[in-house]
């Protein structure tokens, strides 16, 4: 069975930076703000790095752990992972890179409280981090082309994001997991990527629930990773079909990426879901129970002009709030 | 669900681009960029040159200006609003080169730059060199 629970794994600390673009819908207090795409650097690949490199400096400075952390697991999207491999190579910290896309924030949290879980580990550090030209220049066009946008697609956010866990208690709890099955749809437009991972989301979210013989109102909030708008809508449709009730829903995508600021279907990119829920969700107070579903289309390039479908996957991770971040 | 009905479903929920106001738009631009063709080549003309030299000045001109302000930095938002209107002519063709060279120029001069210059433009030149070969095949087939 890939669903399990966590006994003892806490989320103590997380650190957010958002770039310009995130800044522009109702989320603004995040830890940093970059207003420049190069922050600094040469270039975005640099800044990307930067930007990884902030969220564990502050972490670990903040919680004094400088010769204490066991674990740091990173996921974006950059081709072998080259930038969090290079950050990684400026700290002696024990590294596990890993991808699933867009779906790579949750698989690092599985990875990191499975082992604090199990007792291998103490602590661990999730990193995660996506940069719209990063993504831009290695997935579509480059930069200065301005490629024209159209409404089924969706635009990478920029921002990384890290989050310290735990064995300690806080008042934010890892409770359950479920690991998603790779599904394949058919659909072959990768600018339709919405539609590419609804079918992950709903297998996921059904399998969570089948697993834990739970209902979805057993959640006080379930949110999808990066669906947006279009997506969104498949997966309600998907969840309908098979008499699966929703009504606690929304998607990071969509909300961070307003529809009348960006005329395209929301955000995509791994940081999408952890600035959602780490700046604005559980800052709301409103919610004891929420699911995270991280959404990820796999796909390359390279097997995109060669006219393969693309398989996307999405993996579930539960949390349990006691109270606010703060 | 079976695949053929999921794509029904995405077909259903998926948003259509607006064409007709694209179009409309691309007509519009991209004959405001005949129009200024047509200014500057009236121009040089007007400078007693010849009016193939001044042809030939008229292209490289507006290669000048697409190249130009891609390298400024506010092409790309021209290009991203009125789309084919400005990608079609040539001026689209020399952003795609600038757009492509200024992106790459980072990865080295040779295996960055010099490898990805054409990247988008690569197809352009190929296949109008191999319609241009075949169109000439035919006319001299046809006309000797």
């Amino acid at each position: 069975m890939a669903s399990f629970k966590f006994k003892n794994v806490y989320i103590l600390d997380t650190y957010s930076i958002a770039g310009p673009n995130e800044i522009k819908g109702s989320i603004k207090n995040y830890d940093q703000v970059i207003t420049d795409y190069y922050f600094g650097m040469k270039t975005f690949e640099d800044a990307e790095e930067k930007m990884q490199q902030a969220c564990l400096d502050n972490i670990i400075s903040k919680n004094k752990i400088e010769t204490k952390v066991d674990l740091v697991v990173a996921g974006e999207l950059s081709n072998q992972l080259a930038i969090s491999n290079d950050v990684m190579a400026k700290y002696q910290i024990p590294y596990l890179g890993c991808y699933s896309a867009c779906a790579s924030f949750n698989e690092s949290l599985i990875i990191a409280s499975n082992m604090i879980d199990s007792k291998k580990i103490k602590n661990a550090i999730s990193l995660t981090s996506s940069h719209i030209n990063v993504a831009e220049r290695q997935f579509r066009y480059p930069i200065e082309y301005g490629a024209p946008k159209i409404k089924r697609s969706t635009l990478t956010a920029t921002g990384a994001v890290g989050v310290y866990l735990s064995n300690k208690e806080s008042n934010i709890k890892v409770t359950s997991a479920t690991i998603g099955e790779v599904v394949d749809y058919g659909i072959s437009d990768c600018l339709n990527m919405g539609a590419v991972m609804a079918p992950a989301a709903f297998t996921t979210l059904k399998k969570h629930l089948e697993d834990f013989k739970i209902d979805s109102n057993y959640y006080d909030l379930i949110i999808t990773g990066d669906l947006g708008r279009v997506g969104s809508k498949i997966f309600k449709e998907l969840l309908k079909e098979n008499n699966i009730k929703l009504d606690n829903y929304i998607d990071a995508g969509s909300l961070l990426f307003k529809e009348e600021e960006f005329a395209i279907a929301g955000s995509s990119g791994p940081v999408t879901l952890p600035l959602v829920v780490f700046n604005k969700i559980l800052k709301t107070k409103k919610y004891h129970r929420i699911l995270l579903l991280a959404t990820g289309s796999l796909h390359s390039t390279t097997l995109v002009n060669q006219k393969k479908t693309i398989p996307a996957i999405c993996h579930a991770i539960s949390l349990e709030v006691e109270d606010d971040l703060s | 669900m079976n695949k053929d009905d999921y794509k029904l479903l995405v077909k259903k929920y998926t948003p259509s681009e607006e064409r007709l106001k694209n179009a409309l738009m691309a007509f519009i631009t991209g004959a405001l960029i005949g129009i200024i063709s047509i200014i500057i080549f009236q121009i040089l003309t007007s400078y007693n040159i010849g009016d193939k030299e001044a042809n030939v000045w008229t292209i490289i001109i507006l290669i000048f200006l697409a190249s130009l302000f891609t390298g400024l930095g506010f092409f790309d938002n021209w290009v991203a609003k009125v789309r084919c209107g400005l990608i079609i002519p040539i001026t689209g063709f020399a952003h795609s080169v600038t757009s492509s060279a200024l992106d790459y120029k980072k990865d080295g001069l040779i295996t960055g730059l010099g490898a990805n210059v054409f990247k988008l433009a690569g197809s352009v030149i190929l296949y109008g060199i191999v319609s241009a070969f075949i169109l000439a095949v035919i006319k001299v087939v046809l006309y000797g």
